[in-house]
């Protein structure tokens, strides 16, 4: 197993899957960049370097460099992978959904249903999302909650290199539409990746710290503030049950549910604004089927019900963050059942 | 003229099985034997048949919430289809797409669609697939859907990826009850598509020869080229913009001129009897044929099994 950092997983499993199969195609926003520019084909390699030498690789007719248009980029996938290709769309930033929200909500994720199951369409749509960045409103949102409540979609929010590698090999070779959301603030982070060919099944969360006292659940950079929090709770002797629920759609309703009947303590840690959010439906989940089990209120920690702001200190103060988790959960810890 | 009196039979029977289809449709649909919304094609079956009598099951369309027309043009099975109306799980998309969501990819039918504008986008990526195969890809629009942004970044995106896709509007003068005049901008739909950087096409709608004639020219344009193209049909709609609507925006009298005068089906009989390439008993073969499949469709499709409750959860990648 060799070291990498996410962006470089990324890159690598498209590749080796470009490489599989001819029929995957990539298309998207500057993923090439430079063309019809004086520096030339492959000057920028992607904005995020999430493609960088695909094009001299595999050429323009499978690494499609298309004009800023949202719509026609998903409709382009979606109509290629009617008929036969592997189509990965590349969504900039994952805030410009609402511009193609109609080729993502009624088109693509409807086929399959509303033709009567004969029809697949296996595309990939990879959206880089989150907040971090200061790069305010319009490019810091995190968009999972929505699209994991539209019914045709599967939602992936990798927080690992290889979690990385394994779920877009799996996205990729899935015949159904796939979001894959990356976290703009986790491309650097560095971790194992396993070599050769790796895949994970969708819908199996990944145990990150085994406790007795309070259920973490969290995805992509939430994973590592739960972790930091939860280093800090064991010197105060916590014990952090962190579930990495990895994709929101299908969701490992298994593992939480068991984990929730052992701790009886549930923290949900969510980037999102907190109202009909993922963060509330995984509450109603584990309300529904764990109350019995339940010995305090499930507590939650969110963004407020705000857009994302912009200064440094406004941003912080949005993001949830270790002290925040801490907090949440001693706050659980204190609680006395009647 | 260089269609085989077999082609020509073929061409009239697509036509005339649109257009029973569509009478019996809105007859059923008045009795209240059919749920949901219905739009009619009546009145342009020259422009679906003649485009799609080019096609193969690997040349790709993409159609409107208008769609019946492109589906049987197609080789959509038409049985199936009714069946598909009446909301059977005999249906072509097991009684779950309706009128409005009629697809079969085998035979290269992508879908008719509820969204205005949504397909050209689709279109454009079965274009990609369709330049590996040596095929087109075609987006039917009506001239209400040629308003759309989506259309616009497609038209856009096609001329920029260099990809086979033809857009084909069908200018019945209406999008939902709105004249094409107050809608449409500029001069013309055509005179917006060349601005992207296409070659357009125009053709009379009604005249099943024009239009097959100006599709050849621009399937073999855009094979040989690889590039996309615009075509405007101009063409009629008998019935109203949704089954029901009482087209209180038509003109008096606009709707019987246009059935005396610029029906497509007579255009097409009057052509083929007067150049002797037809006898009118020819024609009256295939229409009695066609009546008695539609009757047989309309039969089948209300005796067709329905769908059970737990049908609900077919299909769906995760169930909850």
């Amino acid at each position: 197993m060799a070291i990498k950092m996410i962006r470089e997983a990324i890159l690598e499993t498209i590749d080796a899957e470009m490489a599989r199969d001819e029929n995957v195609i990539m298309l998207g926003e500057d993923i090439v960049g430079g063309n019809g520019a004086p520096g030339g084909p492959e000057a920028i390699g992607g904005i995020w370097s999430t493609s960088t030498g695909l094009w001299a690789k595999y050429g323009g007719e499978r690494v499609i460099d298309t004009p800023i248009s949202e719509s026609a980029i998903i409709g382009a996938a979606a109509g290629a992978s009617l008929t036969g290709k592997r189509a990965i769309a590349e969504i900039m930033f994952a805030d410009f959904i609402g511009v193609c929200m109609d080729q993502i909500w009624n088109q693509v994720a409807k086929f399959r249903y509303m033709f009567g199951g004969k029809s697949t369409c296996p595309i990939v749509i990879r959206m880089v999302y989150g907040a971090g960045f200061n790069a305010a409103a319009q490019h810091s949102q995190s968009i999972h909650g929505f699209v994991t409540a539209m019914p045709g979609l599967k939602v992936v929010m990798p927080s690992t290199p290889a979690d990385a590698k394994g779920l877009l090999t799996q996205a990729i070779r899935d015949d159904d539409p796939v979001i894959f959301l990356e976290h703009k603030a986790l491309y650097a982070i560095k971790g194992e990746v396993p070599d050769g060919e790796y895949l994970l099944p969708f819908g199996h969360a990944r145990q990150v710290t085994q406790g007795d006292d309070v259920t973490i659940l969290a995805t992509g950079m939430m994973v590592g503030f739960a972790e930091k929090a939860a280093k800090q709770l064991a010197e105060d002797g916590i014990g952090c049950d962190i579930l990495d629920l990895r994709t929101t759609s299908p969701l490992d309703e298994e593992a939480i549910l068991d984990s929730v009947e052992r701790t009886g303590r549930l923290l949900i840690v969510d980037e999102s604004p907190p109202r009909c959010s993922f963060a509330t439906d995984l509450a109603a989940i584990a309300a529904n089927k764990a109350f019995a089990s339940l010995r305090a209120p499930i507590e939650m920690v969110t963004g407020p019900h705000t857009p994302v702001p912009f200064a440094r200190e406004l941003e912080s103060a949005y993001l949830p963050s270790p002290d925040k988790i801490v907090a949440a959960a001693s706050k659980l810890m204190s609680y006395r059942q009647g | 003229m260089q269609l085989s009196r077999e082609a020509l039979l073929q061409a009239y029977r697509q036509m005339k099985t649109i257009r029973e289809f569509e009478n019996r449709l809105h007859d059923e649909i008045a009795l209240g034997e059919i749920a949901g919304f219905t739009h009619l094609y009546a009145g342009q079956e020259a422009c679906a048949v003649g485009v799609c009598e080019h096609l193969g099951p690997t040349d790709y369309i993409i159609s409107t919430h208008r769609g019946h027309g492109h589906c049987i043009a197609k080789g959509c099975d038409v049985v199936a289809m009714m069946k598909e109306i009446y909301g059977s799980r005999e249906g072509l998309c097991k009684g779950r797409g309706g009128s409005m969501h009629i697809a079969d990819v085998n035979v290269g039918m992508l879908g008719a669609n509820g969204i205005v504008g949504a397909g050209a986008p689709i279109a454009v990526g079965a274009g990609i697939s369709a330049k590996s195969k040596g095929t087109v890809s075609i987006a039917f629009s009506g001239d209400g859907a040629c308003n759309q942004g989506t259309t616009f970044e497609a038209m856009n995106m096609a001329v920029v990826l260099k990809v086979p896709v033809i857009f084909v509007y069908e200018n019945n003068h209406y999008s939902e009850h709105t004249g094409v005049a107050y809608a449409v901008g500029a001069e013309s739909i055509l005179d917006r598509a060349g601005a992207f950087g296409m070659k357009t096409f125009k053709s009379d709608g009604i005249d099943f020869f024009a239009v097959y004639e100006t599709m050849r020219e621009v399937i073999e344009y855009c094979k040989s080229t690889n590039l996309p193209a615009a075509v405007e049909l101009d063409t009629e709609r008998y019935f109203g913009h949704f089954e029901g609507d009482p087209q209180r925006y038509r003109g008096p009298g606009e709707l019987d001129r246009i059935r005396e005068e610029r029906d497509c089906l007579k255009v097409f009989r009057e052509r083929v009897t007067e150049a002797k390439l037809l006898e009118g008993t020819d024609i009256d073969a295939v229409d009695a044929e066609v009546v008695a499949l539609i009757e047989r469709a309309v039969a089948e499709a209300k005796t067709a099994e329905k769908p059970k409750p737990e049908h609900v959860l077919e299909d769906v990648y995760i169930s909850y």
